[in-house]
């Protein structure tokens, strides 16, 4: 097979500059006759003999063509109403964030390294760290972390570093499934034990047993609103948690415009899941991870930190910071592995809650809080619905009917509504439960429909 | 040159001003709002019944008060005061700062994708799970790897998972082994990530090549080594020669060989992991493939992996069925686990994908050739001038030393941070550990020749300045938004949120 010359113009990329006579001038200073020459280190036995067979290259409309017959083919809350939560919010997005978010200066910077040059940057996600302190009530967060299972991951492992000797920790089975399993991937040569605690009728962890399991615990992990939606009662697990470090997990991240902050509640780390401040739900990611300390554990802290200082000229400034606890410093003894974090998803939730702001952040959540009671009222009245966890909710909670929870969710897609998540999928014995999210997004409309098609399907099912 | 000295009172002055943007929160004045919501069309409770009050907050103490206007102009002044590839060469070594096409943002934001959701049923999302499905095999052929798991969202997420497969085969095989093997010009997140997967780290020597010799390797493997876990070509942009032999070395004591992809730029179309003999490698995407790097990620980090390596891909897998329909295959009962929630970082992977397609099998085996030949072209320029540590030929990216420039005090930092002046942003410095006083420059296939010539007249000037007026280059930059910073006073007394 003839591979194509480089210097021909036929083999020029829109993307890629340099062609013909540019590449012959760079080849004479060089000092080399080809290309080819300057990968005379790789051996030939492993080198490809020809081209690599995939398809392409596509021009923009291909491109356009193919992408955009794919995305056709999914059903999604671009074109039927959606009441899916799980972990993944519908909210508002503020048309500016997208906006600010396609400038070059943030799109296409790297990681801060030289501060001179990055201070936009930087500032940002000092901005960022702030937000996350004011909403949780502790003191020092990072700059980011992957997403929200990550997120916990790291939470556990710092905990551990606290307190070493100790191998057990203690997570409540609501927290969001996706995310116990992640950790237990992370843990699974480290020696250390997870045992998991269950829900009580009211869908919040169950205390008794969560005192039992407590003993040699290093730390403790619940998530409020859990995965069923209810709001737990912090003072309540500080109470049955003496001793242990503490880790509230949000997977909810509006909530924490209308609920307690975990930092004035007894609870040494919170980390959670920021996509419902505004990110698109885009099938899972990117998505970012936050987390907020108490100030005593900021050198335990994985991941980066931004600091305030000053220039030579007394100017304020500000500079990545502590990085002694990082893999680039610290290699294998490092704080956590990881480099690449999600900055630019900050910078949108940092757009975001400044968008909102003191007002915004309350309004978005009581909306949140007073449209799902209006549902919940609304689905009391249906013979045979069922709201089998009675625990105070935010914006999302369990739906019970006496049938297949896949069988009523199908029925509502024929009606163009992405009803629910099925709850059988994550725990056994719950084969005819949903959970149903509602956000400021829903329309008194749609949640009407919404109860009317339930309504009918259960007719229906009946039949 | 000169006129760049002349000016830079001037030119700090004005910068300087530019630089005075106040943070967020202190623009707050009472009374202002950033967003409007449809008034509340549902009828309303009290929030007493509907949550506690020992359940709720207080107003959010400090959160700001600002009007649409005002974030406009402050993200918009902040993001002046970065520099970014669009603006020009970005030549830090192993980060691959190429150029990032606008058509994969498009794509990405379709609504299609964007608000698809990562719990729905399958058959909602078949075109998601499609393109998944697509990317790997794309990603399996470049590689010539049998699988490949999309789900790691950065380089150091895939080394984890790669780590934790290698750990999890040998256990099943009765012994996990003890160590991982690593070079000593390796990325901090290799030893990171191995020590997280629960091994210790045996450090290799570099050879005056850079490389690892063979008989090095022979030496350090035995029943008790689970890996070796290298970056090819190295951080040097040596390409290991040997490479084929070190994977029969360790293949033949039961070990397995790990590629950190990150510089998989430098032959990408050209060459392929499998092929030599490589059993798991990590590519991050947002280098080669172009996703953009956005200040610090995202990013994602499939990780492909030979035969034997296949039954601890993490879960799911993306299958497609014989009547074309796509689906997520739970039951690999040796699996590693789940590395994150949902599907990774998917909107990532539709630009990768994106991109890949828009280069094709000539355009990503051009990436390698003329990013190469860039690289090539700057160390050919900048031998004279700089101190080659290394001189065996190199690939992507070349590194210097500050050898030449020390005996007049100044230094590598000294001479990134004088490149600010002239208006690039600087390479890597200080890294690899192995080159006292590196710079690490790789400017990517992007950088036409006139910049690349711009770059090298300014590293030039800059010599001729430790010469003539080290003080000048001690003391730069003179012309960004702040100047040199004292992080020592940042780790001290650290100030990590406004109050």
């Amino acid at each position: 097979m003839t591979l194509p010359d480089p210097t021909a113009s036929s083999s020029s990329h829109r993307y890629i500059s340099n062609a013909g006579e540019d590449i012959r001038e760079m080849l004479a200073t060089i000092g080399v006759d080809s290309i080819d020459r300057l990968f005379d280190t790789i051996p030939d036995a492993v080198k490809l003999k020809g081209l690599l067979d995939i398809p392409g290259p596509w021009s923009e409309i291909e491109s356009r063509r193919w992408f955009r017959g794919l995305a056709a083919r999914n059903k999604t809350a671009a074109d039927h109403v959606s009441f899916l939560g799980g972990g993944a919010y519908a909210h508002y997005q503020p048309a500016v964030i997208d906006q600010l978010l396609l400038r070059a200066e943030f799109l296409t910077a790297y990681t801060p390294y030289q501060p001179e040059v990055s201070q936009g940057t930087l500032q940002s996600i000092f901005e960022y760290q702030t937000h996350q302190c004011l909403l949780t009530g502790l003191d020092v967060a990072n700059a980011s972390l992957y997403d929200g299972s990550t997120a916990l991951c790291e939470a556990v492992l710092l905990a551990e570093r606290l307190t070493k000797g100790k191998k057990k920790v203690v997570l409540a089975k609501s927290i969001h499934p996706h995310y116990v399993e992640t950790v237990r991937t992370y843990i699974q040569n480290l020696g250390l034990e997870i045992v998991e605690v269950g829900w009580g009728a009211d869908g919040r962890i169950d205390l008794e047993e969560l005192r039992g399991a407590t003993a040699d615990a290093f730390a403790v992990a619940v998530q409020s609103p859990n995965f069923l939606g209810v709001v737990e009662d912090y003072d309540a697990i500080v109470g049955a948690t003496e001793g242990l470090t503490r880790i509230s997990v949000i997977a909810e991240a509006t909530s924490l415009g209308v609920l307690a902050p975990p930092g004035q509640h007894g609870f040494d780390i919170c980390v959670g899941e920021g996509q419902a401040w505004g990110i698109p739900p885009q099938f899972g990611g990117p998505y970012v991870g936050f987390m907020v300390v108490r100030d005593a554990l900021k050198r335990h802290m994985p991941g980066r930190l931004v600091g305030e200082t000053v220039d030579v000229d007394g100017k304020r400034a500000y500079v990545l910071t502590l990085a002694t606890r990082e893999q680039h410093i610290r290699r294998g003894k490092a704080t956590s592995n990881i480099c690449t974090n999600e900055a630019l998803i900050a910078l949108a939730a940092n757009m975001y809650l400044s968008l909102l702001g003191k007002e915004g952040l309350r309004e978005v959540a009581t909306q949140c809080l007073q449209k799902t009671a209006y549902l919940r009222a609304k689905l009391r009245e249906i013979h045979s619905v069922e709201l089998p966890f009675a625990g105070p909710v935010y914006n999302e909670f369990v739906v019970r009917t006496p049938f297949p929870a896949e069988t009523i969710l199908g029925d509502l897609e024929h009606e163009k509504i992405l009803g629910g998540i099925p709850l059988g999928t994550f725990f056994d014995g719950h084969a005819n439960d949903f959970l149903v999210a509602v956000t400021e997004l829903n329309t008194r409309e749609q949640i009407d429909t919404f109860v009317t098609v339930l309504s009918a399907a259960i007719s229906r099912e009946r039949r | 040159m000169t006129a760049i000295a002349e000016t830079e009172v001037a030119q700090k002055d004005v910068a300087q001003k530019s630089a005075m943007e106040p943070l967020i929160f202190e623009r707050s004045k009472k009374g202002r709002r950033g967003y409007q919501l449809p008034a509340l069309d549902v009828p309303e409770q009290s929030l007493d019944e509907i949550l506690p009050a020992a359940l709720r907050r207080e107003e959010i103490a400090h959160e700001v008060e600002v009007s649409e206007v005002d974030v406009i102009r402050h993200f918009t002044r902040l993001s002046k005061l970065n520099v970014s590839i669009d603006a020009g060469l970005y030549p830090l070594g192993s980060c691959t700062m190429k150029h990032n096409p606008r058509i994969n943002e498009e794509i990405a934001r379709t609504p299609g994708f964007a608000w698809s959701h990562p719990l729905q049923a399958e058959h909602q999302v078949q075109g998601n799970l499609e393109l998944l499905w697509h990317l790997e095999q794309t990603l399996k052929e470049i590689f010539g790897l049998p699988r490949v798991t999309l789900q790691p969202v950065a380089g150091a997420h895939g080394e984890l998972t790669g780590i934790l497969m290698v750990h999890k085969a040998l256990a099943k095989s009765g012994n996990a082994r003890k160590y991982i093997l690593i070079p000593d010009s390796a990325h901090g997140t290799n030893p990171a990530s191995a020590a997280f997967a629960g091994y210790q780290i045996k450090e290799l020597k570099s050879n005056s090549r850079g490389t690892v010799d063979l008989s090095t390797l022979e030496a350090a493997v035995n029943e008790d080594v689970a890996a070796l876990m290298i970056t090819v070509p190295n951080t040097l942009g040596v390409f290991e020669s040997e490479i084929k032999a070190m994977a029969d070395i360790l293949h033949a004591k039961g070990a397995y060989l790990y590629c950190d992809g990150a510089n998989l730029n430098s032959f990408v179309g050209i060459a392929r992991p499998g092929d030599m003999g490589i059993d798991v490698i990590h590519s991050n995407l947002h280098k080669t493939f172009s996703t953009p790097h956005g200040g610090g990620g995202p990013g994602a980090g499939p990780v492909g992996v030979s035969e034997s390596l296949v039954p601890f891909l993490p879960t799911p897998t993306i299958e497609r069925r014989e009547d074309g329909t796509f689906y997520c295959d739970f039951s690999h009962p040796d699996s590693i686990g789940r590395m994150r929630a949902f599907h990774g970082n998917f909107n990532v992977l539709v630009r990768a994908l994106t991109y890949m397609r828009s280069m094709g099998p000539t355009g990503l085996r051009r990436i390698a050739q003329i990013a190469v030949l860039n690289a090539n072209y700057i160390r050919a320029r900048l031998r004279k001038t700089y101190h080659l540590p290394y001189d065996a030929p190199s690939l992507h990216e070349v590194v210097f030393s500050d050898k030449l420039q020390t005996p007049k005090d100044v230094h590598t930092l000294d001479i990134a941070k004088r490149l600010m002046d002239y208006g690039f942003h600087p390479p890597t410095i200080y890294f690899p550990l192995i080159v006292s006083g590196a710079l690490m420059i790789e400017p990517t296939e992007s950088e036409p020749k006139e910049e690349l010539d711009a770059f090298c007249d300014a590293m030039i000037a800059i010599a001729r300045e430790c010469e003539e007026r080290p003080e000048l280059v001690r003391s730069a930059p003179h012309t960004t938004p702040v100047r040199r910073l004292d992080e020592a006073r940042a780790a001290r007394q650290p100030v990590l949120r406004w109050k």
